[in-house]
């Protein structure tokens, strides 16, 4: 096949430095720069310091997890998705097994889901203190992103605990959980709803009217809603310009319409707002928690998965006794199972954004076609034509409060 | 304003599309309808537009490859009405080897990098895209390889085998 690129636009340099007269500078910002938290390439052309335009490259951590899940089964995408957004792997993990549900029609049991929850909501506070933490190293503020990073450790910890896996953690199975929550697991959920509040009320006390974080990020990338729908913004930064677009409230899964939270939403949408509306949600998750826990000491205990034997892997032990496991067992690996000729698409609400999981599936043992509509990938695309007329300290703080991880972003 | 569902929103396309669409059914609750490329900015602008739908937010666009149907390539966008919670699925079926389809940019500023993702993995050309260039491959690439005749790399090479690293 002739090569059609040539066709269109040839890749060039971004900018070129020729004429003599002319002011401006070149600057490369990344790949490895220690002010993008990750491998993005930003080329900057600047007067002195502020950014005239910009060019974005990506995918310098792109590993076709969209092709390899063309040839994987269900459960072995999971770990694919754990890398995505790698901050906040639970909910990448719950999405894609809610799609395969849903695809599956399996009706889960509702202690699972509140189970699901529990993890979820955990899983986006890690998330957010970080986001939060880091734009308060951007603004010269280091204590705070320390003082947290200690609870992030004890969210790890509880994951430890449920699934014995910390970052990339392949959480939860197809249909359920692999095991419940042990008693540790629970103590330390509990525990963590009681030392969090005053770490986080003083971790605000820090940032939130601090004249110096104030000015710097007020008024900084402000962005109107319009423009934010426009580039199809989600998240908590869509939320910072006013927005209540939240997909827990707006299409809820797992129960969420049974929960008591609010969405918090910003007036300006600039960093300063970006960061309210993480602080806040990260309450509101606490209040989500919370809730859970009280209505699963209302469920029968031990339910940690749906009865779906043709899908959920039966214990090992039994596997060599009883006959029954034996076969379901040979048929789940060996993906020898009905599934039904359909398509899905399935939201959640990521840490980041709307994530969501479309699959188009023909019966076979993987996905014909999976798509993730990443959310970093989506909101990050408006950060170069925004940073023109920014100075290249205020550009940092945006990139900081936009939250794009390397790994949802190149996929 | 009424509650907008399914069914209201495809009398609405009725009345200005009658016949030039095909309504490919409702996997799980989302309407899907197919489309010929030649009006797909014109439905697209109605849909977004349209005072009753208002399909105001781009969620998604992403491509398929069918390689053994007579039109082998099916761009998919998902469309959502945040308020009412609805969405649709829109696809447009083209033939290749290079096919090519306008381009929403104009509509929204977010179809911009999804494009040159369905344009960097499938080859799919978006006819007034300000910027089509690869943006996750590397741009000395001269496949498309989400297609399907490029399978995987077979895992068990063993001519990258690394003493030190393994592969």
């Amino acid at each position: 096949m002739s090569n059609p690129i040539t066709k269109i636009t040839p890749n060039a340099a971004v900018y070129f430095d020729n004429d003599p007269q002319d002011e401006l500078i070149t600057l490369n910002i990344g790949p490895t720069h220690p002010a993008t938290h990750g491998v993005f390439q930003n080329v900057v052309q600047i007067d002195g310091e502020r950014i005239v335009s910009g060019v974005s490259t990506i995918g310098y951590i792109h590993r076709a997890f969209e092709k390899i899940a063309e040839h994987r089964p269900f459960y072995q995408i999971t770990p694919l998705t754990d890398r995505l957004n790698y901050c906040s792997a639970p909910i990448n993990n719950m999405g894609w097994h809610m799609t395969v549900e849903k695809l599956l029609d399996i009706e889960i049991p509702k202690r699972v889901q509140y189970m699901r929850v529990i993890v979820m909501e955990l899983a986006r506070i890690a998330d957010h203190i970080i986001c939060n933490g880091i734009l308060g190293v951007d603004t010269g503020a280091f204590s705070g992103f320390l003082y947290v990073m200690q609870e992030r450790e004890f969210i790890y910890e509880i994951f430890e605990e449920i699934c014995g896996a910390r970052l990339t953690t392949n959480i939860g199975r197809i249909g359920g959980f692999e095991r419940d929550f042990n008693e540790v697991a629970f103590q330390k959920i509990s525990e963590f709803l009681k030392r969090f509040p005053p770490v986080l009320k003083e971790f605000e006390n820090l940032f939130v009217r601090n004249r110096i974080f104030i000015e710097r990020t007020s008024g900084v990338a402000a962005v109107t809603p319009e423009e934010a729908l426009s580039y199809s913004w989600s998240g908590p930064i869509l939320r910072a310009t006013g927005v209540d677009y939240d997909v827990r409230v707006v299409a809820p899964y797992c129960s969420y319409e049974e929960f008591e939270f609010d969405v918090p939403v910003g007036t300006k949408g600039d960093v300063y707002d970006r960061f309210m509306v993480r602080n806040d949600e990260m309450w509101q998750s606490l209040r989500i928690i919370e809730q859970a826990l009280d209505k699963i000491a209302k469920e029968p205990s031990g339910v940690f998965h749906a009865d779906v034997p043709a899908f959920y892997l039966p214990p090992k032990e039994q596997v060599y006794t009883n006959m029954e496991a034996l076969i379901y067992h040979f048929k789940i690996v060996m993906g020898e199972w009905e599934t039904p000729q359909s398509e899905v698409y399935h939201a959640v609400e990521g840490a980041n954004g709307e994530l969501g999981f479309y699959m188009i599936h023909d019966g076979g043992r993987s996905p014909y076609r999976l798509h993730f509509r990443r959310p970093s990938f989506i909101n990050y695309q408006m950060f170069a034509p925004m940073s023109s007329g920014m100075l290249i300290s205020d550009a940092i703080l945006n990139m900081s409060s936009l939250n794009v991880i390397a790994g949802e972003l190149d996929a | 304003m009424d509650k907008l569902d399914n069914k209201l929103v495809l009398s609405e396309l009725e009345n200005r599309f009658r016949g030039s669409f095909v309504v490919l059914g409702e996997p799980h609750g989302l309407l899907t309808v197919s489309v010929e490329e030649d009006i797909i900015t014109d439905f697209l602008v109605f849909v977004k537009d349209h005072p009753k739908l208002r399909f105001n937010y781009l969620t998604d666009i992403t491509a398929v490859h069918y390689p053994t149907e007579e039109k082998d390539f099916c761009v998919v966008y998902h469309v959502h009405n945040m308020l009412h919670n609805v969405r649709l699925r829109i696809k447009v079926f083209i033939a290749g080897p290079m096919p090519t389809i306008p381009s929403a940019t104009s509509l929204w500023n977010g179809a911009n990098w999804m494009e040159r993702e369905t344009y960097d993995f499938f080859g799919i050309v978006f006819e007034g895209h300000p910027d089509l260039r690869r943006i996750l491959n590397m741009d000395e690439l001269d496949v498309f390889p989400m297609r399907k005749e490029y399978p995987l790399e077979d895992p068990n090479r063993v001519d990258k085998k690394d003493f030190y690293f393994g592969r």
